[in-house]
């Protein structure tokens, strides 16, 4: 059965960033071309220094590209994209409830929705207990579904992760990537993930798209064929997983052998 | 014995030895009482000054001094040393003011500071504000300059306005280094003020201190100084004792 989809589309056309250094200038990202459907949940995978981040960060609006257009459709949405940090981010001076309300208050969302929406974020991500306390005295887990019901709270059109579950232990990390998953089917967002575990792409994502290093750019895009909602534990125990695993790890290991032998140069 | 109550009387074994041996010295006619009076001497003599109302008046003197001094200083120190972390003409347009008078020894700037405050509260007081006013600035800019990117990052993306950056990130982000100021600037506020009090007033412990030198009077001379010390250590403990409440997030 198909899906409704919502949230935003995104549009990016020869998206090129360089940045100025002693040595000249390094080309972190070029030819960019991408098209992400309102709904989807796209994942970028690469080897470190292709400009990932970058990407996400120009899409966050917290860097500027040197050419080239990105056109967001968030039409409906009164925040257009909320970004979830790799190591949280959450100001260490905030409960874990101010925190997430604080993409509320910047916004000057009035006091009694705020109430209700920071409530019902916090029992999305299962930590209503835990309003009060202070992010040094949560888990790494913990932290980060905070900083996901940050994000959540303010209704975005799209979420921007960047690695956000990469600091976790295996075992929170197979949860969290449930939960988002889970997050993700029931409330329908554009979600642009960035990892740079294969796996954890193929499991969640709609499609993954894998960038090459030096300049960075799009290798390919993978359509992943596993229907949705997902069971994840048991779609990563199944041969069709494997087997599609198998065959991105081939492309990527040339891949992965040039950046090294360029490395080493 | 547990391991911290060994270490607890470790610490006063050195300052209890110390006065013990005075003490001793003194009563065994090793050196004249008339010019280096006995830790007795000085106890009996505090007490007199306690009683007859003396002490009390010079005290709350010296304390009203530092204190308007501390927070007329370091409230504006806080301010500026936010402000120049967020915007960068008034970081230009501070720098070369704090590096060419902070190395002054404020003291230097009590002829000028009678000049144009004249002989009362005004002038020591202004003293002080000069003494704290740099220390703290310092120490804020460095604080509010040294937060993590992530939390600008995350300020920014999630639509807070300037005012929301300094009001909710700056501020509580630099509030460790800020306590870190405010304690070296407590520190050199009774320092300079004391010795402000030497000259040019009637009242304040640096002025029991000075006058007993003139008299001779050697121990009212101890009564002062250890006031002073006392009201130091009083003035800190409170300080670390506010910090804890007001940075409840700041880990043990």
């Amino acid at each position: 059965m198909p899906m409704q989809r919502r949230g935003a589309a995104v549009e990016i056309a020869g998206l090129r960033r360089e940045y100025l250094s002693g040595q000249g200038s390094i080309v972190a990202i070029d030819h960019v071309d991408l098209r992400v459907a309102p709904g989807e949940f796209l994942c970028i995978v690469g080897p470190s220094g292709c400009g990932k981040s970058t990407l996400l960060r120009i899409l966050a609006g917290l860097d500027r590209q040197t050419a080239g257009t990105i056109t967001v459709d968030a039409a409906g949405w009164a925040v257009e994209n909320a970004m979830v940090f790799q190591d949280s981010g959450l100001f260490p001076w905030m409960s874990v409830e101010t925190n997430v309300r604080f993409g509320l208050d910047t916004r000057g969302v009035p006091r009694k929705e705020a109430d209700l929406r920071v409530e019902a974020a916090l029992k999305l991500v299962g930590l209503t207990r835990f309003r009060n306390h202070y992010p040094h005295q949560l888990s790494g887990g913990m932290r980060q579904r905070s900083a996901i019901a940050r994000a959540f709270v303010t209704d975005p059109g799209m979420l921007l992760m960047d690695e956000p579950f990469a600091a976790l232990d295996a075992q929170n990390r197979v949860i969290l990537q449930g939960e988002l998953v889970r997050l993700w089917e029931q409330t329908g967002k554009t979600v642009i993930y960035i990892t740079h575990s294969i796996e954890e792409a193929l499991l969640m994502g709609d499609r993954t798209v894998i960038m090459t290093a030096h300049p960075g750019r799009i290798k390919q895009i993978i359509n992943v064929p596993f229907p949705h909602p997902r069971d994840l534990l048991q779609l990563s125990a199944s041969p069709e997983f494997g087997k599609l695993k198998l065959d991105i790890w081939r492309v990527l290991e040339e891949e992965v052998n040039r950046a090294r032998a360029e490395m080493e140069k | 014995m547990s391991p911290k109550t060994q270490e607890r009387l470790l610490y006063l074994i050195s300052p209890i030895g110390l006065i013990a041996l005075w003490q001793l010295l003194l009563m065994a006619g090793i050196g004249d009482r008339r010019f280096v009076p006995a830790p007795s001497d000085i106890a009996w003599r505090y007490w007199q000054m306690v009683l007859s109302g003396e002490l009390e008046k010079n005290t709350l003197v010296t304390l009203w001094r530092v204190l308007a001094g501390f927070f007329l200083g370091s409230v504006p120190g806080i301010a500026v040393g936010l402000l120049m972390a967020m915007f960068r003409p008034v970081r230009i347009f501070f720098d070369p003011l704090i590096a060419s008078l902070f190395p002054i020894p404020k003291i230097a700037l009590m002829p000028l500071l009678l000049l144009a405050f004249g002989f009362g509260d005004a002038s020591k007081i202004a003293l002080v504000v000069t003494a704290v006013f740099f220390p703290v600035v310092v120490n804020t800019y460095v604080g509010a300059a040294n937060i993590e990117r992530i939390y600008w990052d995350v300020a920014k993306n999630y639509g807070a306005s300037q005012s929301v950056i300094f009001r909710r990130i700056v501020f509580f982000g630099a509030l460790p280094m800020i306590f870190a100021g405010l304690r070296i600037a407590l520190a050199v506020s009774f320092i300079v003020l004391v010795a402000a009090e030497f000259v040019a007033t009637k009242a304040g412990l640096g002025y029991l201190i000075w006058n007993s030198w003139e008299l001779l009077q050697v121990d009212v001379m101890f009564v002062g100084i250890v006031t002073v010390g006392v009201l130091g250590l009083i003035a800190t403990v409170i300080l670390a004792e506010i910090e804890r409440k007001v940075i409840p997030w700041k880990t043990e």
